[in-house]
């Protein structure tokens, strides 16, 4: 018995979180997203969901074990997250060629070759999505009409970002942009279902509130500002609030642990810079949407950021009681 | 709302087992040994030599230098022999062995039950009674008590805060003392206001331990100046500067100690011990031991004399379970695991908690995903995650830019990390390391 004894520095207890708990708690607040996108695009949006993460999941594994030479830990959660972030950013009529090769770019290039999870410099999923936009904008672009009290699936219909750029006549009402019945990818359609989502991972402490909603506050400021001098549906805060990847890129893409900065004040300068780059890159831009843009351009200042902010210190606050 | 500290903080499970449960004294064995080191600063030399008779409350370890604390013999007996034995460092130290005999007090030792509440000392006389009594903080750090009565020169004190926040999960001494013990722990800490002449103190107590904030509520009123300020129950809040923010908001600047905002902190069981040294000349020879643990089959909470092995006091709440993996000096966020149980209770062993082996082993370490829950829990503003980094690369300059010495090693950053990374174990060297640095530059 005594030579039995386990000796070792405190602290002697752990929380027992985990990296799996924080991934599937993560994968849980995505959920009313998916249940909207399966309503909205029926059997498509299951099928490029589950390819996805079946096409991220392979890949690493793979990658792991033939590559890096290292057990592989496709199960803690990060692999299905990039899979389902990437399925969710791409139209549900998507060639099932297409999205491999976006998973492979996410997970092979953007994810292993840096060393795997906690290593990497940019977001997987959003340089998955944009790998393929500009890889393949045709395919990237062209949306299925939602298929909500509709009898066909078969025709194509714009974004209410590209009728915002190209025809501002055509728009939708803001209310059916809120609940999820305009066209778009697979998990931009509600941002009612995403906003549930945020509140889980508050709720869980998986995440704090300063990214998604300095983020959201941003875009608000600024588009609010630019409508009081010029009161047109081009700038009107609740359509850029509403619309495209704004609600999923600030609630899930821009919060990613590994390539979003470490400290509060870094936090509120990287979710402003990304909503001030997203309306920016959607008013004056050549592309109708900026969102993920905009958080791929931001996770390469994160080192910056983490490197010239601090936590707020004990002691520095002396007398405000 | 009730108050706490401003940054960070954690609630791991309390696991109170022993709560409520009356003190116990453990019977004293036929020969006991007491280290010459038990306290932060120097060793004391011994004044006994091998053949000599003593008695409880005998000097036996006289101080060296203003930081330590002087030791008593807890026991009547022989000294045996003078010699190296473990200790919870788990390096063999000086230590008194003295060969039990009966159990006979010295004569200057009001061993009655009777409350004294009348004490006409000045404040020297009564910070050298607490010096020749030994007496150390109790909460677990062993800092000599009269040191901090004496605030350096150019500093006054203006509040005395007394720390019975006892945020360790699992021990429950100074709880139970505060419940048997309330009236002699109150005079006690009239006579530390007197010793640091203020007229203000305030007693912080965790919210769960309503009973123990009730009837020191009560009590209270019949202590001028004293009162009573129940607190949000969150870890590490017996951190000095931690309850000092809970309790009068202001915070104890980088590398200054609590005096810079006009406070001293003593720890409840520290103000017993000098109720009893003041009122009762009582040398600190025995101390409030909670003995526990998931499986323990009798957690509770001993009076131990100094000296006694741990295997006295596991055996009288049951003996070792089949499935101890790890004992563990103190309480399990900032406690010492221990190699033997054959060390002796000294002044700062506020408990014994024996954990299964089940939880003793740490999980897998993965790599950093950068999720800043250690950043989020830092009670003192710290960048934990960053600090590893930098102590791992040998960044010293960096480490120190970054207050790698302002760590008070309470270990939040380790309990909360999803990836289980040994972030306090690195921060811990960084630090020894950073603090080696600047003291050469000083030097």
């Amino acid at each position: 018995m005594e030579n039995k004894l386990i000796v070792s520095p405190s602290p002697h207890v752990h929380s027992g979180d985990s990296i799996e708990k924080n991934m599937y708690g993560v994968l849980i607040a995505l959920i009313p997203a998916f249940l909207v996108a399966v309503y909205v695009f029926r059997l498509d949006a299951l099928i490029i969901t589950a390819l996805s993460v079946l096409f991220c999941m392979g890949f690493e594994y793979l990658i792991a074990k033939y590559i890096m030479k290292k057990t592989p830990t496709i199960f803690d959660g990060s692999a299905i997250i990039t899979g389902v972030l990437l399925a969710f950013n791409v139209p549900s009529n998507l060639p099932i060629w297409i999205l491999a090769i976006g998973a492979l770019f996410a997970i092979g290039v953007v994810k292993m070759s840096f060393g795997g999870l906690g290593n990497n410099i940019f977001n997987p999923a959003i340089a998955g999505r944009i790998f393929l936009l500009i890889s393949f904008p045709a395919q990237m672009t062209t949306w299925p009409t939602p298929n909500v009290g509709a009898t066909t699936d078969a025709i194509t219909s714009a974004t209410v970002l590209s009728h915002l750029k190209f025809s501002p006549e055509a728009l939708p009402a803001i209310k059916d942009m809120f609940f999820g019945f305009e066209g778009g990818s697979i998990g931009e359609m509600s941002a009612l279902a995403l906003l549930i989502g945020l509140i889980y991972m508050l709720w869980k402490k998986i995440i704090t509130w300063h990214i998604p909603i300095s983020i959201i506050a941003s875009v608000a400021v600024f588009t609010g500002i630019l409508y009081l001098f010029n009161p047109t549906p081009i700038y009107n805060p609740l359509i850029h609030l509403f619309s495209g990847g704004l609600m999923l890129g600030a609630v899930f893409m821009a919060t990613d642990y590994v390539t979003s900065p470490m400290t509060k004040s870094g936090m509120l300068i990287y979710g402003v810079s990304i909503g001030l780059i997203t309306v920016a890159i959607r008013l004056w831009g050549a592309y109708p949407e900026g969102v993920s843009f905009a958080i791929l351009l931001m996770n390469a200042f994160t080192p910056l950021i983490n490197n010239y902010t601090t936590p707020k210190r004990f002691g520095e606050v002396v007398k405000n009681g | 709302m009730l108050k706490t500290f401003r940054i960070g903080g954690i609630h791991p499970k309390e696991n109170k087992f022993s709560a409520g449960k009356a003190i116990q004294p453990i019977a004293i064995p036929a020969q006991v040994v007491i280290p010459l080191a038990q306290h932060i600063g120097a060793p004391c030399q011994p004044v006994v030599k091998k053949g000599d008779k003593v008695k409880v409350g005998t000097l036996i370890g006289k101080t060296v230098g203003f930081v330590s604390a002087n030791i008593h013999s807890s026991v009547s007996g022989t000294v045996l022999k003078i010699d190296k034995a473990f200790d919870s460092s788990g390096y063999k130290r000086d230590a008194v062995f003295v060969n039990v005999d009966g159990d006979e007090w010295e004569e200057t030792i009001d061993r009655s039950e009777a409350l004294v509440k009348e004490c006409t000392l000045t404040s020297k006389e009564i910070i050298d009674k607490i010096s020749a009594a030994g007496i150390v903080g109790m909460g677990g750090a062993t800092f000599p008590a009269h040191v901090k009565l004496i605030p350096p020169p150019g500093t006054k004190a203006e509040t005395l805060i007394i720390n019975a926040v006892e945020c360790e999960p699992y021990l429950t001494s100074d709880h139970q003392l505060m419940m048997e013990k309330t009236e002699e722990i109150l005079i006690g800490t009239t006579i530390l206001m007197k010793a640091i002449n203020v007229n203000k103190a305030v007693i912080g107590i965790e919210n769960n331990k309503k009973d123990a904030i009730n009837k020191f509520t009560v009590a209270a009123k019949s202590y001028p100046g004293i009162t009573v300020q129940p607190l949000k129950v969150q870890y590490p809040q017996g951190g000095e500067k931690q309850l000092i923010d809970a309790i009068i908001q202001r915070q104890v600047p980088s590398g200054t100690l609590p005096i810079s905002v006009g406070v001293i902190v003593q720890n409840v069981g520290t103000a017993f011990a000098v109720y009893e040294a003041v009122q009762k000349n009582k040398p600190l020879v025995e101390r409030v031991v909670t003995v526990t643990g998931k499986d323990v089959k009798n957690p509770c909470n001993v009076l131990s004399r100094v000296g006694i092995p741990l295997s006295n006091l596991i055996d009288f709440a049951g003996g070792l379970p089949e499935t101890t993996g790890k004992i563990i000096s103190g309480g399990p966020m900032m406690g010492k695991a221990i190699a033997s149980v054959d060390i002796p209770v000294t002044k700062g062993t506020s408990g014994i908690l024996i954990i299964p082996t089940l939880e003793s082993k740490r999980e897998r370490m993965n790599d950093c995903i950068r999720c800043t829950k250690c950043i989020n829990v830092c009670p003192m503003g710290l960048n934990p995650t960053l600090l590893m980094n930098l102590t791992e690369y040998s960044e010293w300059d960096r480490a120190e830019k970054d207050r790698i010495t302002d760590c008070i090693e309470c270990g939040s950053c380790s309990y909360t990390c999803p990836s289980n990374r040994p972030l306090l174990d690195y921060i811990r060297l960084g630090k020894g390391k950073v603090m080696g640095i600047i003291r050469a530059r000083k030097a």
